[in-house]
């Protein structure tokens, strides 16, 4: 990757410690994407905010570099580990808490915008089309690319971050416009978000930088946030376009056997213990339409509700938070499903949900077992 | 072969044909496969030459190879066949050698198997 003078200096530390490892980090982004230099990004969206994520090294390493480190273009953040509102009720401990909280001064110490979300594309204005950006949550950096005409990597943490202190990224293939050389010929029938998220996490599953998925017709949104979703979580993947592709692309099915191995991978319950919804975080869209499906009816279990905190405050002005409390459901902001330190093995052994996305963090970090159900079928069966 | 982060090691290969997720896969405590899908599934990375595909999923992973690292439960040195940006920004941070290598030196390499890395060479991967 060719540097300017002034990204050389900077890589040697003449500009200081942090700006030496974001470029660090940038070189080693560029090399692993085959760039030829940088360019200029105009919004960054970081990961790495969930103390049960990052840990005690991730939080000692922010606080760190808080000290001297400030973002230079519009930056904005990932869910955390709780809702302050209600963090009493889950029974986290102190040291959680305070970990937690120091993370949160250090982004903010940094210049970082607190949003606490991992769906950006839905709580802040879109940049015109063609806009570069560096998008660190995987479902997030996916939806940027294929339904919001902006481009960006499937950043990692370190990318995002080295992106918001410089201002720049790699100038990558996804950043230019490269055409997919596998196209997924979506065959399943009257497919509900389920599927949408099963048919992302085998795309992810198949796919390299970017697929075609063939054969979807209308989507609503909860099923573009699933696909989204789905892919980030099994693969490198980082973009779809809707189309069958040249002729030259390499044709792959999605059908019901590839389905049925993807449910046994991730449903490994016939029923769950509690009921979470979100993840990616649910709209103001999403929470009206499920407040509508509910009709009066009450869960019959616990149900966790997470979305974004601009989302909760929105819903309890038109008055969807009541009705949702009424039906029994626990609604947290700034945190989500994936990754989430409020559900423990100690006291749950299987949660409901409709994210394939949660599914496997629940799985394999949480170590729950999963019953998957679209949201229709959970109101269907969990609510009288 | 592409160098992604310079640096020199010897030590014992332990290999997946499989990639790996490393935010909620890799313990970040004491670096043992939690995932029990995996074939990895209970192995420890610590000190090992990790040899997988590429790196899969969440962003975050990013922070669970440094956590490693700052752990002293990581990996001497990763290869990888393909660059994903979790893998190569996770080990710029924390210092970790990591070169990509093609399919044939890919298939060459077997868990067991003790060799030396050193990116600055001629020959990189050396059989002892």
């Amino acid at each position: 990757m060719e540097l300017t003078r002034e990204e050389e200096s900077a890589l040697k530390g003449e500009q200081g410690e942090i700006m030496q490892m974001a470029y660090r980090i940038l070189l080693a982004t560029g090399e692993a994407t085959d760039a030829d230099k940088l360019i200029p990004i105009e919004w960054a969206h970081l990961s790495g905010v969930n103390y049960n994520t990052i840990g005690d090294a991730g939080e000692e390493f922010l606080s760190g570099i808080s000290k001297n480190a400030r973002v230079k273009v519009k930056t904005t953040l990932n869910p955390m580990g709780f809702d302050i509102d209600n963090v009493s009720n889950y029974g986290l401990d102190d040291n959680f808490i305070s970990k937690q909280l120091s993370i949160r001064k250090s982004y903010e110490t940094m210049g970082v915008t607190p949003s606490f979300s991992c769906i950006p594309y839905e709580i802040f204005d879109i940049p015109k089309g063609g806009t570069q950006v560096s998008f660190a949550e995987s479902n997030a950096a996916i939806h940027a690319n294929s339904f919001d005409n902006l481009k960006t990597n499937k950043e990692s943490s370190f990318s995002a971050l080295a992106s918001a202190i410089t201002g720049k990224s790699p100038y990558s293939s996804l950043r230019k416009e490269d055409s997919p050389n596998i196209t997924i010929r979506m065959k399943v029938d009257n497919p509900n978000e389920l599927t949408y998220g099963m048919l992302g996490f085998f795309a992810g599953k198949v796919g390299n930088n970017s697929v075609n998925i063939s054969g979807v017709g209308e989507m609503d949104r909860r099923s573009c946030k699933a696909l989204c979703g789905g892919m980030g979580t099994s693969g490198t993947c980082a973009k779809f376009l809707f189309g069958d592709g040249d002729s030259g692309c390499e044709k792959v099915d999605f059908d019901k056997k590839e389905m049925n191995e993807i449910h046994d991978e991730l449903n490994t319950a016939e029923k769950g213990d509690l009921i979470t919804l979100g993840s990616p975080q649910l709209g103001l869209e999403e929470i009206s339409e499920l407040t509508g499906k509910l009709k009066g009816r009450s869960f019959k279990k616990r149900c966790m509700i997470f979305c974004p905190r601009t989302v909760k405050e929105q819903a309890k002005k038109i008055g969807y938070t009541n009705e949702l409390e009424r039906a029994g459901c626990e609604i947290l902001a700034d945190c989500c499903t994936c990754l989430t330190p409020l559900i423990s093995k100690d006291n749950i052994d299987s949660v409901t949900t409709n994210s394939i996305k949660g599914a496997y963090y629940l799985k394999n970090s949480n170590g729950v077992d999963v019953n998957l159900k679209s949201l229709s079928q959970i109101i269907k069966d969990e609510t009288r | 072969m592409k160098i992604l982060v310079q640096g020199k090691t010897q030590g014992i290969i332990l290999k997946s044909q499989h990639p790996i997720n490393f935010l909620g896969t890799v313990d970040k405590k004491t670096g043992i496969i939690s995932d029990k899908n995996h074939e990895l599934f209970d192995k420890s990375i610590k000190d090992k030459i990790l040899v997988f595909p590429n790196g899969v999923g969440s962003s975050v992973g990013a922070y669970t190879i440094y956590s490693i690292k700052s752990n002293n439960v990581a990996p001497l040195a990763m290869i990888c066949h393909k660059a994903d940006l979790t893998v190569a920004t996770g080990c710029a941070l924390a210092n970790i050698p990591l070169v990509i290598i093609n399919d044939k030196e890919f298939s060459s390499l077997q868990t067991g198997q003790k060799i030396s890395l050193d990116t600055e060479s001629f020959n990189p991967i050396a059989f002892l």
